[in-house]
Order: structure tokens, then C-alpha cells, then sequence
């Protein structure tokens, strides 16, 4: 009970300093806030959305800012949790926040964008790619949604008839995944091939593939369809190669990033193909400067959560200066100002030229990758 | 029919990493009478031991899995000094339940501070080339038997350990009862150091091996394996050092056959039905000792 | 509140306490919100506050007063969300907000007191730490159902299937409720700080009334000796089975709160998870097992902190889980207990809780 004096007297001064709100002030700068995954399991792809956020802020701030103001940016950790991804939200928002790059996964992106909705914040989401994301019209995002993903890699596999059977190995309690599947499978009726392995994991059941692999094995697949995150692929691809699994591998935008973990056997990846519309080894001149300044800054390679969210941030800029808003506009009339401009800009980012439509939608190609020699090369 | 014992060698392959890891859960549980839900983490602290001395440094692989050993066996008896030690005269086995919880976050963040989200590929302490073996159509990874072999060797050194010195007879008097231990001049806080030394150096050849096995490292490796070969343990008598090998075993077969021949989507739902099975028909895991409770 | 000779006693007077606590917190933050001093993060905060104190409420009754550990908890809570949430899914056109919610919530309770019912008979025959982790085996097979589980709506009435979106074959039209692991999104938003605080206070009441009667006290018996107990005539099982339903019901409600807050629901293994249940756990230990007000303390202590700690940025996790160990163990170690009650609140009355000893 001694404990709980102390407590209750913790309680009431945190309550007293959290309580104190600060009155809104009008500067000269546009306040971005960014939020992800910062701890936790998911921690890597949030802290590519914050980072890949950063390195964009920096370069306009250098540049000049957006039409001469300076962007002040704030980011924030959700833990991958829909609850928190709200808390987030609401700390940015007592910094007085403008617009809002995130939440980076789907499940927090959706929370959050009905707090967005009420208070009519612009919200442009890097990496949520569930349908519901983008259901409200102050919602956008930059990557392909999970049922496009989907659609697009059977109908690529179909059109470029690269098998007749297909196992799929997905994470069935994953949203990103188990989206993607579902599209998938949906489209693959369409298509010239037949699925004749479906087989998930769990994020509770991760650490070992053998039993899936080996379905595949002995139905005889020529492909194995991954809508996963690369960081099971590593295991995956490692196994595989043990248990003498032979059908080419086939992933979408979440593969992206296995090349760059630290120590992986490059051997193993030879053949893989995939459907993204990033690859941090392209050659452009602006994805070099973009991954350049990224390790510099980080150390690591940046995956496509950072690409997409560095994107974010040049497309937020490129909306502003088309429709002329300035920063002591009200946060609604912001996003009324930037929501009428997304429809009219065309973003030449690191994740492609970008358009959007009304629905919130990104239009853009996927480039269909193959991994060769250790190395991304564009597929025939 | 091939298929079959091709799941049923996948399945031992992961049991015997999962009975690896379990021994050392079972063998804390039994002396200091506590759940030590920081194992796992220890586990994958260990493995980024080994990858940083093997992969980083480029230093000889006995000498990784050695500096693993040695740097869990010290971790392992840090935490206990300074995190469990003073809860000991609580009277609540709880309140160091807890305090393993929080010491699980503590490694899991430092590890993610120091080492960074993205995953890490380890190093599999066998060449590529030797990794499977091949028996007519059958083959299985050269990783998994070693597990088994290092397995059945550490639980009859441990035995050994445990009944003939008098180190181990000590761990027993202390598990049986603390103050009639410290009576016979036994010293308790010794004893239950050596105890988690040993726990923990067994986490750092667990941490080794289950990242040879399945080679992604990230700091949230440890968590999910730490948590089934507690399962695990359960399953063949929590304490019981026989028992968890048993039940790590047991645990890889069940797994991988559900997901095989039910559903890979249920899996887990299937192995913890499994378990709680087990329990209701043996209340004390399968090799468990039944003791007679008195008021 | 009081005993059959009708006088104050001193347990009595101490739930007394506990309520007129809540009732004057709430008063305050109610009075402070309605002069716009709370910013939108405390605000933010206010609704998940009363879903765990609820959740240490209930955890606490199991642990601390019926004394058997539950790691499994957040599979309760799961239930009472999912269950609720897919009824205001379901109605969110044909009914009004307060009706709709006023079901959801005695849905989300009534579904996880049937589980609770039902998992209890198996668990409660065992004891100790093999019942801890059948708890736990339970939490984790009703997080993995849920996430394979699909439900649709179409015009031809709903559909259920566990294989998929597609094994349900729904018209073009129709519209999914449950989608698999990526659960219900758009649940209306129905849960207010006022019915968070209703709902806090009612399982505080119903959990603080039970421990003070007959039924109660058969059940604190139990914890103190079960042999004996039974030993004397208590039916052990019935009693036992009575606290852990009456703790699924309640974790039901903040299940339902909790869905209500949201506008997705996902059955992640962070939200209801071991991980989860084991937060829960800390809130109660902390609080100081068996102590109805200590857990509630506890939890709220333990919501703020990682938020107030928001300004460490990358550090905010490593630094709550040094709070953490810290505060185990200067509130559990002996040698700590003594000198806080020597030169802290030695002065003060020793006010005991019910079954605050644990």
C-alpha cells in the first residue's frame, strides 16, 4: 500500500503535466508528422517510413523549404498497434501537425484515418496498402494497394505463362499478406495456371518452413508465389535450398530489401523474381543520391517503406506548390487545398511517376524484377 | 509414404531445437522455482554474440559459439544478481515473473539499438555443402542431428552433474527446500548463480543452433522459440531435464505434422489443443513427478 | 456495503474508498476536459485508461482473490471485442448508437463469460503453473481462430467460412464483416470515457460486493488453502468456476469498450497475445495481487508511462522496461518494503484491502 501512495501521487503529477495543452500557433512552416512501427517486431519497416521521411525533409529544407517555407517534421512510434498508432496521431497533434505522412502499416493507417477524417487532416500513407486504407477522401497513399499487387502478379505470371502450377506461401495473419493472397488467388482463376499448394504461417509460427516447402515439393510446383515481407524470405530461401526445392520464387514489393540484409548468401536468391516498383540497386542517378545519403545516414540499405515514404514527402511538396498553400492555412483547408491538387500532379518519384485518382489510389508500374548474379535486372 | 518421413525428419529437426532450448528453461524452473521468460531473449543474445565474433570480426567459428557461451553464462548471471536475487525473500514467485518480463523488453530493445531492426543473416556453423545429408531419398539437415546428439549429450552431462557432484546435489537441496539447504550450509544464493550460469550457457548453444538451423537473426528471434520451448518443457514435466528433450521433440513432430496433414493455418491452435490434452490427462507433463500435496 | 451486524467494517470502509477515488478522478479529468486542458493526447488516452483498469480489475479477481494465475487473459478480452464489434457490424444500420451499444457490450460480456465458462472446466482442475499455461495455450488458440476466420454478408443472409474470402462465394454486392487476420474494420465508434468509467465502476462494484460476501470469502479460501477448504465442505470447483466466469465477463466488457475505440480490430499477437495477458499480469502484481485499487493504480500508472515517455524517441521502450524492473523491485523486495514503510508511510493508518496480502 506504500507502493500505492506513490503511485497515486506519480499518477496525479503525470496527469498534471500531461494535461497542460499548448495553445495553437501559426509559423512560418509546414509541420509534418510521420508515424510507424519504431519498436517491436515490425520496427524495421517503421523506421524505414521515418527515416526515408527524413532524408526527403532534409533535401527540401537545404533546397529552400516548400515555396520558401521550411518543413519542421515529428515522428512517432504506434509499436504496430492500432491503439497506439492512435496515441501517436494525437501527441502529433498537440504539436500542432499539418499534414500526416503514415500510419506505415495497414491496420494503424486504418485507425487513424478516421481520427484524420474528423478533424479533415490530408493523410498520405507510404506503405498501407489495405483496401479500406484510402476509404475516406482525405486518405492517399503511394504504394500499390494489396489487391493490385495481387491482380497484377497472377496476371503477370499468366501472361508470361512462367508456370502451370503454383504453390503460394503466405502469412495468413498478416493484413499486407494475407491481402495480396487473397487477390491472388481470386485472379489466378483467370489465368492459365492452376494453385496447386495454398499454405500459410503465422507470425507465431515463423521460424520454420519445412513442412510447406515440402508440399510444394511433392506437388511438383513450378513457382512459388511469396506475398510476404523479405524478412522471412532469408529462412525461406535457405531451406528451400536444403530440402531441393526447384520452382522459381516470385514475390511483390515486401521481397525487396532481401539483397541488402546483413550476410545473406546471395547464391540463394539467383532466379528469384519480383513485382516492385523499387529496387534500391537501380541505377538512376536519383536512386543512387537516395540510397547514397540513406546508408550515410543510417548504415543500412533502405527498403521500399523508406522509398515510399521519401516519395511521400517530395509528393506532399509537389501537391502544396500546385495549389499554392501556404503555411497559416487551417489544417482543414489544407487538405481541401492539397486534396484538389493530388488529382492534378504527376510525381516522377523513386517509386515511379506517380498519378492519383479521386479514390486515393497511386497509378504507377511495377517493374517485374529478376535477381541475377546477385543483382536486381529488369525481366523480359 | 516419402513424404511422410520427410515431415516426420522436419518435424525432429525442429523439435531438437526447440528441446535444446527447452533444457535450459526446465533446468532454471527447477531449482530457482521460476519462470524465466527472459531465456529466450538470452537465446538470441547469444546468437548475436556468435554472429558478431563469426561474421563481423572473421574469427574462427569454435571461437563464436565459445564467446556465446561465455557471454550468456555471464548475462545470465548478471541478470539473476541484479534482477531476480533481490525478489527472492518476496514470497511471491510472481512478482519475478514480472520482473523476467521486463527483462525480456530490456534485451529485446537493447538489441534492437545496438544491432538494428533489419534482419541479419547468420552464418550456419556448417559449410553450405555439408548441410544435408542424404540417405537414399531421404534427407535431413546435418544441423538437426547435431542438435539431437548435443541434446541427449548435455542431458546426460547434466544428470551426471546434477546427481554425483556435490554442486548438483546442492541445485537438488535447494530445489527441494531452500532454508533446510541453507541449514546444511549450503549456499543458496551459490547455488542458484551456478544455476542460471549453466541455464544461460546452455541459451548461448541454443542460440547458436537455432540460428544454424533457421538463419534469419533479428532481436525478436528468440521470442517465439523461447515461448514454445517453454510449451515444450510443459509438455514433458516442467523440471524434468529427460522431460524436455522428450517434449521439444514431441512439440517439432506435432507442429509440422498439423501443418502438413491439417491445416499450416491452425497449426498453433493444434498444438497448444495438443498440450492442453496432455495436461488434463497427466497434470504434470509426461515425465513429470507427481507430488503429494499436504495442508 | 456493509456486514450482517450492520456496521462499518473496515474492509467496507476501504472499498468505499475505492470507489469515491474513481468517482472523484473522474470528476476532475470530466471537469478539466469539459475547460479544454486536456490535449488530444491525454484525451486520446482516456478510453484505453478504463479498458485495462477493467482488465486489472478483472485479472485481479482470478490471481489476486481467487489466486490462480491466468496468462490468457487477452483471449478473453479478444472474444468480447470480436463478439461485439460483429454485432454493431451487423446493426450498425438498423440500430441507434446507444441501443447498439448498450447489446454489443452485454455481447461481448455474455460471449466471453460462455468461454470463460467453458475453458474453466478443463483449466480449473489443474493447479499452479500447468493451469498458468493451459490459460496461455487457450489465449493462443482463440487469437489463431480468430484470425482464420471469415464471415460475409450478402443479401442472401451471412456466410462463414474458415478457408478464406473466396470459400465464401459472396455476391458482387456483399460486404465482409470478419476478413480473416485482417479482422473488422469500420466499428463504430460508440466508446466514450463516460461509458468506459460506467463500465469501470460497475465490474469494481460487482468484484468488490463479491469479495465481501459468503460466496467471496469461500473463494479467498480457497486461495489461502485449498485443501482445507474443501476439507471443510466448499465446493471448490463451483467456486472457483463462479470467479473465473464472473473475470471472463468482465474482460468481456473491456473487449467491447476496446473495439468501440477503434475503427480496426486485428488479433495481432502484440494486442492479444501472451504478451498482452502478461501486461495485464503486471498491472496486477504491481497493483499488489488481491488489491482491487493497487491494480487499477497500477494500470493507469502503466498506460501513461510509455506515452508521457514519448519525448525518448527510439529510447522510450528501453528506458519503460528499466522503469519496469525498477519498480518490481522496490515494491517487492523485502528489505525496500520495510524502509519505504519505515520513512514513507509509517506515519500514515495501515489500510488494508480486502485480500491485499496475497
Amino acid at each position: 500500500m506504500m507502493m500505492k501512495k506513490m503511485m497515486s501521487a506519480a499518477l496525479a503529477a503525470a496527469l498534471a503535466v500531461g494535461m497542460l495543452s499548448v495553445p495553437a500557433m501559426a509559423d512560418g512552416t509546414f509541420k509534418i508528422g510521420a508515424i510507424g512501427p519504431l519498436t517491436g517486431g515490425a520496427a524495421n519497416y517503421g523506421l524505414g517510413v521515418v527515416n526515408g521521411a527524413q532524408i526527403a525533409v532534409d533535401e527540401i529544407n537545404e533546397a529552400g523549404g516548400i515555396a520558401g517555407a521550411q518543413i519542421e517534421y515529428k515522428y512517432e512510434d504506434d509499436e504496430l498497434d492500432s491503439e497506439k498508432s492512435v496515441n501517436a496521431y494525437n501527441t502529433l497533434k498537440d504539436w500542432d501537425m499539418q499534414i500526416l505522412v503514415g500510419s506505415t502499416t495497414s491496420g494503424c493507417s486504418i485507425a487513424v484515418s478516421e481520427k484524420t477524417k474528423a478533424d479533415n487532416m490530408f493523410q498520405l500513407t507510404p506503405s498501407g496498402s489495405a483496401q479500406d486504407c484510402t476509404k475516406y477522401d482525405n486518405v492517399f497513399r503511394v504504394c500499390f494497394s494489396d489487391p493490385n499487387q495481387g491482380k497484377a502478379s497472377a496476371v503477370y505470371i499468366g501472361d508470361h505463362q512462367l508456370a502451370e502450377k503454383v504453390g503460394i506461401i503466405y502469412d495468413s495473419s498478416g493484413v499486407y499478406s494475407s491481402g495480396i493472397e487473397m487477390t491472388f488467388e481470386a485472379e489466378a482463376a483467370n489465368q492459365g495456371f492452376e494453385i496447386a499448394v495454398k499454405e500459410a504461417f503465422t507470425a507465431d509460427s515463423n521460424t520454420d518452413f519445412s513442412s510447406q516447402l515440402q508440399k510444394c515439393k511433392d506437388a511438383g510446383v513450378d513457382l512459388i508465389f511469396l506475398p510476404i515481407y523479405y524478412t522471412q524470405a532469408g529462412t525461406i530461401l535457405t531451406q528451400a535450398a536444403m530440402m531441393g526445392v526447384e520452382a522459381t520464387f516470385f514475390g511483390c514489393d515486401g521481397l525487396d530489401g532481401m539483397l541488402d540484409m546483413d550476410n545473406f548468401n546471395k547464391e540463394l536468391a539467383e532466379g528469384v523474381m519480383l513485382l516492385t516498383p523499387f529496387v534500391a540497386d537501380a541505377e538512376d542517378e536519383k536512386t543512387q543520391s537516395f540510397v547514397g545519403k540513406y546508408q550515410e545516414a543510417y548504415g543500412v540499405t533502405p527498403n521500399q517503406f523508406a522509398a515510399d515514404s521519401y516519395d511521400a514527402i517530395y509528393t506532399i511538396k509537389a501537391a502544396i506548390e500546385d495549389a499554392g498553400a501556404t503555411p497559416d492555412m487551417s489544417v482543414s483547408d489544407l487538405c481541401e487545398a492539397i486534396k484538389a491538387s493530388m488529382l492534378k500532379i504527376e510525381m516522377e518519384g523513386l517509386t515511379g511517376t506517380i498519378t492519383w485518382t479521386a479514390d486515393g489510389e497511386p497509378t504507377k508500374d511495377p517493374k517485374a524484377m529478376v535477381i541475377r548474379d546477385g543483382v536486381y535486372t529488369a525481366a523480359e | 509414404m516419402v513424404s511422410f518421413f520427410s515431415n516426420l525428419i522436419n518435424g525432429l529437426s525442429l523439435g531438437s531445437i526447440y528441446a535444446i532450448i527447452a533444457i535450459g528453461y526446465t533446468m532454471v524452473y527447477g531449482i530457482a522455482k521460476m519462470l524465466n521468460f527472459a531465456h529466450g531473449d538470452i537465446i538470441m543474445i547469444g546468437a548475436y554474440i556468435a554472429f558478431s565474433v563469426i561474421t563481423s570480426l572473421g574469427l574462427p567459428t569454435g571461437l563464436g559459439i565459445l564467446a556465446a557461451i561465455l557471454g550468456c553464462m555471464v548475462l545470465g548471471i548478471c541478470i539473476e544478481k541484479i534482477a531476480y536475487r533481490p525478489l527472492r525473500g518476496a514470497g511471491s514467485s510472481l512478482a519475478v515473473l514480472i520482473t523476467a518480463i521486463g527483462v525480456s523488453y530490456f534485451l529485446q530493445n537493447t538489441a534492437l539499438l545496438i544491432f538494428g531492426s533489419n534482419p541479419k543473416m547468420f552464418t550456419p556453423i556448417i559449410p553450405f555443402k555439408y548441410m544435408t545429408v542424404k540417405i537414399g531419398e531421404f534427407s535431413f539437415q546435418t544441423i538437426s542431428a547435431i542438435s539431437i546428439v548435443v541434446g541427449i549429450i548435455l542431458v546426460i552431462l547434466l544428470q551426471t552433474f546434477i546427481n554425483r557432484t556435490k554442486w548438483g546435489q546442492g541445485m537438488l537441496a535447494c530445489a527441494q527446500d531452500r532454508g533446510a539447504a541453507s541449514l546444511m550450509g549450503i549456499s543458496v544464493n551459490g547455488t542458484i548463480s551456478l544455476t542460471f550460469a549453466i541455464g544461460s550457457a546452455m541459451a548461448g548453444i541454443a542460440g547458436v543452433l537455432l540460428c544454424s538451423a533457421y538463419p534469419t537473426l533479428s532481436p525478436y528471434t528468440g521470442a517465439m522459440p523461447g515461448i514454445k520451448a517453454f510449451v515444450a518443457a510443459v509438455f514433458g514435466g516442467i523440471g524434468s531435464i529427460p522431460g524436455a528433450m522428450v517434449g521439444g521433440l514431441l512439440l517439432g513432430v506435432i507442429e509440422i505434422l498439423s501443418k502438413s496433414y491439417i491445416s499450416s493455418q491452425l497449426s498453433d491452435a493444434i498444438v497448444f489443443a495438443v498440450l492442453i490434452v496432455v495436461l488434463l490427462v497427466k497434470p504434470t507433463g509426461l515425465m513429470g513427478k507427481k507430488i503429494q500435496e499436504k495442508v | 456495503m456493509k456486514n450482517s451486524r450492520g456496521t462499518m467494517t473496515k474492509v467496507s470502509r476501504d472499498n468505499l474508498g475505492t470507489i469515491i477515488m474513481l468517482a472523484v478522478v473522474f470528476a476532475a479529468v470530466s471537469a478539466a476536459r469539459a475547460a479544454g486542458l486536456v490535449n488530444s493526447h491525454i484525451d486520446g488516452l482516456l478510453v484505453p485508461i478504463c479498458v485495462y483498469a477493467i482488465m486489472a480489475v478483472s485479472l485481479n479477481l482470478v490471481v489476486g482473490i481467487l489466486g490462480e494465475l491466468s496468462i490468457g487473459h487477452a483471449g478473453f478480452m479478444c472474444i468480447g471485442a470480436f463478439a461485439s464489434a460483429f454485432f454493431s457490424k451487423l446493426t450498425a444500420e438498423s440500430m441507434g448508437a446507444f441501443p447498439r451499444f448498450l447489446i454489443a457490450i452485454l455481447i461481448g460480456g455474455a460471449v466471453a463469460g460462455f468461454f470463460g465458462f467453458l475453458i474453466g472446466i478443463p483449466v480449473l482442475r489443474l493447479n499452479g503453473d500447468y493451469l498458468a499455461i493451459v490459460t496461455l495455450a487457450f489465449g493462443e488458440i482463440i487469437k489463431n481462430l480468430i484470425n482464420v476466420f471469415y464471415v460475409g454478408r450478402d443479401s442472401r443472409g451471412l456466410h462463414f467460412s474458415i478457408e478464406g474470402q473466396m470459400a465464401l462465394g459472396l455476391e458482387p454486392d456483399g460486404e465482409m464483416i470478419i476478413n480473416g487476420a485482417q479482422g473488422i474494420t469500420g466499428t463504430p465508434f460508440d466508446s466514450t470515457f463516460t461509458v468506459g468509467f460506467i463500465l469501470l465502476m460497475i465490474s469494481v462494484i460487482v468484484v468488490l460486493n463479491l469479495t465481501n460476501s459468503r460466496e467471496g470469502r469461500a473463494i479467498m479460501s480457497i486461495r489461502d488453502n485449498r485443501i482445507a477448504a474443501g476439507s471443510v465442505g466448499i465446493p471448490v470447483t463451483r467456486y472457483k468456476m463462479l470467479a473465473f466466469t464472473i473475470s471472463a465477463v468482465i474482460a468481456g466488457f473491456a473487449g467491447a469498450l476496446y473495439a468501440h475505440n477503434l475503427a480496426s480490430l486485428i488479433a495481432t499477437p502484440a494486442r492479444f497475445g501472451y504478451n498482452m495477458s502478461i501486461l495485464f499480469l503486471v498491472f496486477v502484481v504491481l497493483g499488489g495481487i488481491g488489491s482491487t485499487r493497487g491494480a487499477i493504480i497500477a494500470a493507469v500508472v502503466l498506460t501513461l508511462i510509455p506515452e508521457l515517455l514519448r519525448f525518448l524517441s527510439n529510447y522510450r521502450m528501453l528506458i519503460y522496461s528499466i522503469i519496469l524492473i525498477v519498480m518490481m523491485i522496490v515494491n517487492w523486495n523485502p528489505t525496500s518494503r520495510a524502509w519505504i514503510r519505515r520513512h514513507i508511510t509509517g506515519r500514515f493508518r495501515r489500510g488494508t484491502g480486502a485480500g491485499e496480502e496475497g
